[in-house]
């Protein structure tokens, strides 16, 4: 007898057997399946509702699967023997009540239960992804959330730029960009998503370009216009968060006022000449009640004391600093991992390179995120904020 | 008497002759904040509006915490408290 045969024949004496059926009703009571193939096999099909953890890692995830050593875990493999040895490995680790799913998924699938198609990742992404796949916050089905994921950044200038690139970087699948600005060659000191030759052309359609040079895969939605009361459920609706890389007061506004009226997380980023400031503003979070930035700003300054930064200058690197800073959160979002920068206010001061962090509440009497019933009217922006004046200046 | 660290923010400092924090002396935010409006001229008014009260588009702070979460302007202050004025900035870098 060969030992794996042997050795197979003691593991059928420990562990215990459950056939497909039984594994259903077991995970309908609470119990973990868990699939082990290889993610070509799983392309093929999975069970509804299973883990997929590929045997080679199984050992070093389980425990951020199921973190309850005591719940019931049911092993799957294709006929049933990998799912053994699987199964023994997750007795040693101290899981008290592992079964091993008899016949595997072939078996499932010829005894009619439910199957599913999950989005796995192929051999390409598999290889560019590899340094988030290793990580347990993002693993396989953090990067298929990412790839299944819709980002709207508002200006493809100097915030957007670092924001849009590291996002496709990372694997966001579908990137959404507002802008109705061409590139112009005072944009190149900071805007890095544009280049030289391409001065006059449109910022969505530059834009564009780069990301598809550095990732061929990544879904771009241009939208080359100037977002107002009227257009902005119509862009808004379907995108996972918003990423504010706006550079005037009335859009600020405007992207804060529907985003709370549509629950879309809003990354705020604001910059001038050294210093910048980078929130969340998503009074719908789950995990603690936050502000909206009109509870923070009820109201924009008059001009004389706004000026942008055409006029007031800034320094190239800075949105560099504080795009990258929004799309770390953005990431958080989508993964659901870590603390979001809900009722927190991040300041960044280049010249004494000092963040400070300060605690920004909801205001109760705020008329957008505290409005009841109906969600109020979107105002007229550019005269809400015409004391501020800001010029009509697109997102940028 | 209390000695406090104001904090300018950038689109501030022209009116401070650049300076980034300002030790000023004051029990309280509002004196803190008069001792420096004494010192600049116009700094002031950028703060608070003509009934003294704080702009719509400015926060202050001591330390992390809002001064709308505290007392306001009467908010009283220790020895080595930073405040920290944050107006609201638009800009993301266009043209």
């Amino acid at each position: 007898m060969r030992a794996s045969d042997q050795r197979l024949a003691e593991l059928r004496e420990t562990i215990p057997e459950v056939t497909p059926a039984e594994a259903r009703a077991l995970q309908e009571q609470g119990a973990a399946l868990i699939d082990v193939r290889e993610p070509d096999e799983v392309a093929q099909g999975s069970p509804a509702g299973a883990e997929r953890l590929v045997r080679g890692f199984l050992e070093l995830r389980i425990e951020d699967a199921v973190p309850d050593k005591d719940r019931t875990v049911l092993v799957m493999c294709a006929g049933g023997v990998r799912s053994l040895f699987a199964a023994e490995g997750l007795r040693q680790l101290g899981y008290s009540a592992v079964r091993s799913v008899l016949g595997g998924f072939n078996r499932w699938k010829e005894d009619g239960l439910p199957v599913e198609h999950p989005r796995v990742l192929d051999a390409g992404e598999r290889e560019r992804f590899g340094r988030h796949l290793l990580m347990p916050e993002v693993g396989e089905q953090g990067q298929v959330k990412l790839l299944e994921s819709r980002v709207l950044l508002v200006g493809a200038g100097g915030l957007g730029s670092p924001a849009a690139l590291y996002l496709a970087a990372a694997g966001v699948g579908t990137l959404g960009l507002v802008d109705d600005d061409v590139v112009e060659r005072s944009n190149l000191q900071r805007q890095i998503l544009h280049t030289d030759d391409r001065v006059g052309t449109p910022k969505v359609a530059s834009a564009e370009l780069t990301l598809k040079a550095l990732v061929p895969g990544v879904t771009i939605e241009s939208y080359e216009l100037r977002l107002d009361s009227g257009n902005v459920d119509e862009v808004f609706a379907g995108y996972d968060v918003v990423l504010d890389g706006s550079d005037n007061f009335p859009t600020r506004y405007l992207v804060n006022d529907a985003c709370v009226k549509l629950d879309i997380p809003n990354v705020h980023g604001s910059i001038y000449r050294f210093e910048g400031q980078v929130s969340v503003f998503w009074p719908g979070y789950p995990g603690r009640r936050g502000p909206c930035y009109r509870c923070l700003y009820p109201a924009p300054p008059p001009p004389e004391l706004a000026p942008s930064c055409a006029e007031a200058g800034v320094l190239g690197v800075l949105p560099g600093v504080v795009g990258t800073l929004e799309a770390v959160e953005v990431i958080k979002l989508l993964l659901g991992i870590g603390d979001p920068l809900v009722g927190r206010l991040l300041h960044f001061d280049a010249l004494a390179q000092r963040f400070s962090e300060y605690a920004i509440e909801p205001n109760p009497e705020c008329a957008w995120c505290h409005a009841e019933g109906e969600f109020p009217e979107y105002v007229d922006y550019q005269s809400f904020c015409s004391s501020a004046g800001v010029g009509a200046k697109a997102a940028g | 008497m209390t000695e406090t660290t104001v904090r300018i923010p950038t689109p501030l400092r022209p009116l401070t002759d650049g300076a980034a924090d300002v030790v000023v002396e004051g029990s309280d935010v509002a004196a803190a904040l008069g001792a420096l409006g004494a010192r600049y001229t116009g700094l002031l008014e950028r703060v608070l509006d003509e009934d003294g009260a704080l702009r719509p588009f400015v926060n202050v702070f001591v330390g992390s915490t809002n001064l709308r979460e505290l007392d306001g302007l009467r908010t009283e202050l220790r020895e080595g408290d930073v405040i920290s004025i944050l107006p609201a900035v638009a800009g993301g870098g266009p043209a």
